[in-house]
């Protein structure tokens, strides 16, 4: 086994017994990165010689005693949206090509407190609007199981990194399903934790109601891990909810015996893949063996999902994006008449099709006679959404399901067409709409050999009971052993 | 809901985008076939039903109004497009 193939519990364990150093840890996944990168293209940005002086530096204290976090010299990397201070930040869109962050994100802050290496940024959807990576500025990341297949996105650079071995874990961030679907497709672990949970101060706004930063790692341990790291309330994000947070490593535990689980029928119905299904009613008999109880339930709401969800987002990034008129920073054009056109020019120029698309349809949902119509009656679904979990949280202990309703596809397959590329987020977006937690856990391959994501949703706030139900899965499958060749 | 160029002008007005012609078009139907997607919505009953802005229950966030340390003039004028005597350079904007 090479280093780069490790979890971070296992890496932390040969740092423990001096079998390996932080460095040589290092090392390894930056030659991995340097082998891979031309096929997998997830990094928009490699701090190499940063990564290797941290790396040296944790050593130094790991040696002497003084840096003891389970994260201490692990490297990792960050979806290109979270602000590190000197380091670019693009967003994977021209508007912020050359934008240096004066500040660092509370999570990256937090994850350099653990001692853990930033060994890059990674390659997204402009200001996360996709579920391809297609949408970036820069480059197309491919799926590491299939180089003509897409990673999911849009932290498709966050997924296809760690599944190909060029970072122990990353960040992402979820508004309708950028951690977990990109993690289905890519074959790992991902979690999308409860709204309010981890800081956002210092993460790209897409639309504040719903986004969340949550970690993608190789197993369910890691999870834990990363989760206690990044968790927490900050005085900086006024919506970072102030509570007791747990230890999530206690939540491992190997067992389900008498815990209930419901799976929605609308989300083994029309429109799902044969592999998929099959997949998530084998999961679903991998727990009744284990003493589960496991009951189909009925979400009628799902179908109006997707449309709450898209007038909800597209209205929030419409006033969110407003920011970006060429004045403080980032791109500005070069040609214009006045100060108005300096404004269309620059956002005209430097916003891609998909965020230009959203912007309209937002700025029309929240536009003077429109707003009761589509905008209020978004956020009334809204509600109901939320009543229909709270009803069913009422009876089960968690919820599972599929993450999509099929594997990874090819690149282009989908660009046509942008309400058909929407409707792939059917069981991914309600869980943001009611501010929900969601973690993907790897379930399967389909006939082509692409990896299945198993969905499980939870209570608000009871990440732990995921985690604990994810665990177990683990500890009675093999999936999430399972590495692409490249 | 019908959607015409004409409302796609006033809308990219509103958003501070200029559209070439073919963007125009090619939204014109895009647009709409979201826009039919989400009328979908009028199938529910919502009346009665308060809309949820955001799903915790957070209010009112207050901190103290203390005086801090801001960042370094020259660092937030490094990102920016066009400056001059440490300000933000713009084009004339009172006639």
């Amino acid at each position: 086994m090479e280093l780069y193939e490790l979890t971070a519990h296992e890496l932390s364990d040969l740092i423990k017994d001096k079998k390996a150093s932080a460095v040589e840890i290092t090392e390894s996944l930056l030659n991995r990165i340097e082998e891979t990168e031309n096929k997998v293209e997830s990094y928009l940005t490699v701090c190499k010689e940063e990564a290797l002086a941290k790396a040296k530096e944790v050593q130094a204290r790991i040696d002497k005693g003084e840096a003891k976090s389970p994260l201490a010299g692990i490297p990792m990397a960050l979806k290109d949206n979270m602000c590190t201070e000197g380091i670019a930040t693009t967003c994977g869109s021209k508007m912020l090509e050359n934008f240096i962050p004066p500040y660092s994100a509370t999570v990256v802050k937090k994850l350099a407190e653990e001692d853990a290496i930033l060994l890059g940024k990674l390659n997204m959807d402009e200001f996360a609007m996709g579920g391809s990576n297609e949408n970036s500025y820069f480059k197309k990341t491919k799926n590491p199981w299939d180089l003509e297949r897409v990673p999911g996105g849009s932290s498709g650079g966050s997924a296809a990194s760690v599944a190909s071995g060029q970072a122990v874990f990353s960040l992402g961030s979820d508004t309708g399903g950028s951690i977990r679907q990109p993690a289905a497709f890519c074959g790992v672990v991902g979690m999308k934790p409860t709204y309010g949970t981890v800081s956002r101060f210092g993460l790209v706004a897409f639309a504040s109601s719903l986004d969340q930063i949550g970690p993608l790692t190789k197993d369910v341990t890691d999870c834990a891990l990363v989760l206690n790291a990044i968790t927490g309330h900050d005085k900086m994000d006024s919506t970072s909810a102030d509570i007791q947070y747990p230890d999530y490593t206690k939540a491992l535990l190997n067992d389900v015996k008498g815990m209930k689980i419901g799976y929605p029928k609308e989300y083994l119905g029309k429109g799902i893949s044969e592999d998929v299904k099959k997949a998530v009613l084998d999961a679903i008999d991998t727990y009744k063996s284990l003493g589960a109880e496991c009951e189909e339930f009925s979400l009628p709401i799902t179908e109006y999902a997707i449309p709450a969800y898209y007038l909800i987002a597209c209205a929030e990034a419409s006033s969110n994006l407003a920011r970006y008129d060429g004045i403080k920073y980032g791109y500005r054009a070069a040609k214009y008449t006045d100060l108005l056109d300096l404004y269309k020019q620059t956002r005209s120029e430097g916003f891609g099709a998909e965020v230009k698309r959203r912007i309209m349809l937002g700025t029309y949902a929240l536009s003077s006679g429109y707003y009761d119509a589509y905008y209020k009656k978004a956020l009334q679904v809204r509600t109901i959404i939320k009543q229909e979990f709270d009803k069913a949280f009422s009876k089960y202990d968690f919820i599972i399901g599929p993450t999509t309703p099929t594997t990874a596809f090819k690149l282009g397959e989908k660009t046509a067409n942008p309400l058909e590329m929407y409707l792939e987020d059917i069981y991914t977006v309600s869980v943001n709409i009611a501010g929900l937690p969601g973690l993907v856990v790897p379930c399967g391959k389909d006939s082509k050999g692409l990896p299945i994501g198993l969905q499980l949703i939870g209570k608000p706030f009871d990440e732990s009971t995921l985690l604990r139900a994810g665990y177990t899965f683990e500890q009675n499958t093999e999936y999430h052993k399972m590495r692409p060749q490249i | 809901m019908k959607v015409t160029k004409e409302t796609i002008e006033h809308v990219a007005n509103l958003a501070r985008l200029n559209l070439t012609e073919q963007e125009k078009e090619k939204l014109t139907t895009e647009m709409e076939d979201i826009i039919s997607y989400v009328d979908k919505l009028n199938e529910l009953d919502t009346s009665g039903v308060s809309p949820t802005a955001h799903v915790i229950p957070i209010k009112n966030v207050f901190r103290e109004d203390e005086a801090k340390a801001s960042y370094d003039r020259e660092k937030i004028l490094a990102n920016a497009p066009s400056t001059e005597n440490g300000c933000f350079k713009v084009p004339k904007v009172v006639e």
